[in-house]
């Protein structure tokens, strides 16, 4: 995985079928208060030059939006890494970037190619393929493009990615475009080597093991190099970044503009997760990760230069399904070997093409919702919480949420600003009420949570605790029930019936993925 | 002559194997082994020993001390 984030869990058994669901990503989604913003949240089709926004709009990794949608896999062909970092244990599963660790299955080509096939065959909406590790895919050059070649002659339709640490990035650009890989992923935690070296105690390169600022120098260098090769070529670059609060959490807003500078398209900033039990320099530290405002503060700051991707899930390199459901104990290795796969794109085209006459009737609500607030002068901000299986609707059981999406209202409108994960809260080891304790910290900064459906308990504690439960809108449209409970909210407030408070912070779960 | 893996420690992650000089690096049983009678310890090759310097996990690839070391012979 792009080296990233890594930590690492204690590996307690993580068996395949983990592949947490897809339902990871999800875009950069905003539209900007500063008008900048958005890849593929509704807002992005006006942010992004077109030739852009066709590419990015039914990705899954890149819109918030389109994650509602459609779908992506990632195949774990690349066990070989070539950087250590400090938020990674190699030994164990990386919390960060979801790399699988050493109990996942690993895949050749032959078997991952096939099960690209059978998924995209069975999941109509799957139309993204990336391979970002477990190690780094450039530092496994033969598996990856091996992995590419397949599908690429069999499938042209499903677009391919790839995530890397940049390390090796300059000497495989050429193969990267000669297999149409439109999407690359660079994890850039700094430009300042100094800095480097407090994140990277060594990296592999040219046949010798450097450390200190000599490898994190040498590290930018090709990160950076590589980085300008992409956008010479026209291949579409992300920029992952780890929030490490005390190393590199000022330093990021500087990371953000020599890579936008140099032509990356979207920046995501994702929060440390860091724990002692991972067994991760950083874990063993006591490294702390940054809580839920102050990832928002620094990804508010940023906004004004590029576009920020908000809902990355961290999410593990095996994952297969999409938002809110899990469909990886269909696809274990065994089954999909024994499986007659016949590919059949026109099955897959017609299922796409309903999807989006869908994703136009969400946009047309929105828009019409948003005209009634026109007019509206106010400076309130307010986040809520929405319980969402995809689809653009508010369509989840609030018992049954692994995560809630956050977005900011205000007279502009809605704007998707994050999720938050509940789903480790909720398993074994707790009771009922502790979890939905835990719940509240994780939306503890919303004013209101929008589900489909909600008991009776659970409504009484979230109201004592300020968060107002909404079920009115149970299976409505997302944007525009929430600008619609918005405008109601104002008027109240107008009136004196409420008056408005700001809410707090909210906490970011501390934890690697263990199953979904 | 030669380095072996510590099996307990490798997480069989495979960076090793395309390093190695002498292609003496091979899977077995589940993780990777080097075959002793071709190990030189990189020398001659480079300065440090590949499987060292690109294993992510430390002590995983050590010397074997069951057999002697390595001498360049030119």
């Amino acid at each position: 995985m792009s080296y990233s984030p890594g930590i690492s869990l204690p590996v307690i058994q993580q068996p395949e079928a983990i592949m947490q669901q897809v339902a990871e990503h999800k875009g950069c989604g905003t539209h900007g208060g500063s008008g900048k913003a958005s890849c593929g949240s509704g807002a992005g089709q006006n942010d992004l030059a077109p030739e852009i926004w066709e590419k990015v709009k039914n990705h899954p990794c890149y819109s918030e939006e389109a994650h509602h949608h459609y779908a992506r896999m990632h195949v774990a062909v690349a066990p070989a890494c070539n950087i250590q970092c400090n938020y990674c244990n190699r030994k164990y599963d990386c919390a960060n970037e979801s790399r699988p660790g050493v109990v996942s299955e690993k895949l050749t080509p032959q078997q991952a190619a096939k099960k690209v096939l059978a998924v995209a065959s069975t999941i109509p909406q799957m139309t993204v393929l990336g391979i970002a590790g477990p190690g780094d895919p450039l530092a496994n050059p033969e598996k990856t493009f091996e992995t590419f070649r397949l599908i690429y002659e069999t499938a042209p339709d499903i677009k391919l990615c790839l995530s890397t640490n940049g390390l090796m990035l300059p000497d495989h650009v050429d193969t990267i475009k000669k297999f149409n890989v439109d999407h690359v992923t660079i994890t850039i935690n700094m430009v300042d080597p100094e800095i480097g070296a407090k994140i990277y105690p060594w990296i592999y390169w040219k046949h010798k093991r450097y450390t200190g600022v000599e490898a994190a120098r040498i590290l930018t260098e090709r990160q950076l190099q590589g980085l300008e090769m992409l956008t010479e070529r026209g291949i579409l670059c992300k920029v992952n970044s780890v929030m490490i609060p005390g190393i590199n959490d000022k330093h990021l807003v500087e990371v953000n503009r020599a890579v936008k500078s140099r032509g990356a398209f979207l920046h995501n900033i994702m929060p440390l997760i860091s724990a002692p039990e991972h067994g991760t320099v950083f874990g063993l530290t006591g490294q702390r990760g940054p809580s839920a405002q102050e990832l928002k503060a620094l990804q508010d700051s940023c906004e004004g230069e590029m576009n920020m991707m908000r809902h990355c899930r961290q999410c593990r390199a095996d994952a297969v399904g999409l938002l809110g459901e899990d469909r990886s104990a269909e696809f274990s290795t065994e089954k999909i070997m024994a499986m007659e796969v016949n590919y059949d794109s026109e099955t897959r085209k017609a299922y796409q093409a309903k999807v989006e006459v869908e994703r136009d009737a969400k946009v047309a609500a929105r828009q019409s919702e948003l005209e009634t607030l026109a007019g509206e002068m106010s400076d309130i901000k307010v986040l809520i919480a929405v319980a969402t299986k995809g689809s653009g609707r508010i369509n989840e059981h609030f018992g049954h949420a692994k995560e809630f999406q956050v977005y900011e209202l205000s007279t502009a409108g809605a704007k998707f600003v994050g999720h938050r994960r509940v789903d480790l809260y909720c398993q074994g080891g707790f009771g009922d009420e502790d979890s939905l304790d835990t719940v509240i910290r994780a939306i503890n900064d919303c004013h209101a949570v929008f589900v489909a459906k909600i008991g009776g308990c659970p409504k009484d504690t979230l109201g004592k605790a300020g968060i107002e439960p909404v079920d009115r809108y149970a299976l409505e449209f997302i944007e525009q029930s929430a600008i619609s409970w918005f405008k109601d909210y104002l008027d109240k407030v107008n009136r004196g019936e409420i008056e408005h408070s700001v809410r707090g912070d909210a906490d970011i779960r501390q934890g690697a993925f263990i199953a979904a | 002559m030669a380095y072996k893996i510590v099996s307990s420690q490798c997480t069989s992650c495979s960076a090793c194997e395309p390093e190695c000089p002498n292609v003496a690096i091979y899977p077995k049983n589940g993780t990777f082994v080097i075959n002793p009678k071709k190990c030189t310890e990189c020398i001659g090759h480079f300065d440090e020993p590949q499987c060292v310097a690109v294993c992510p996990v430390d002590l995983t690839c050590i010397v074997d001390t069951s057999v002697p070391r390595y001498q360049a012979t030119a």
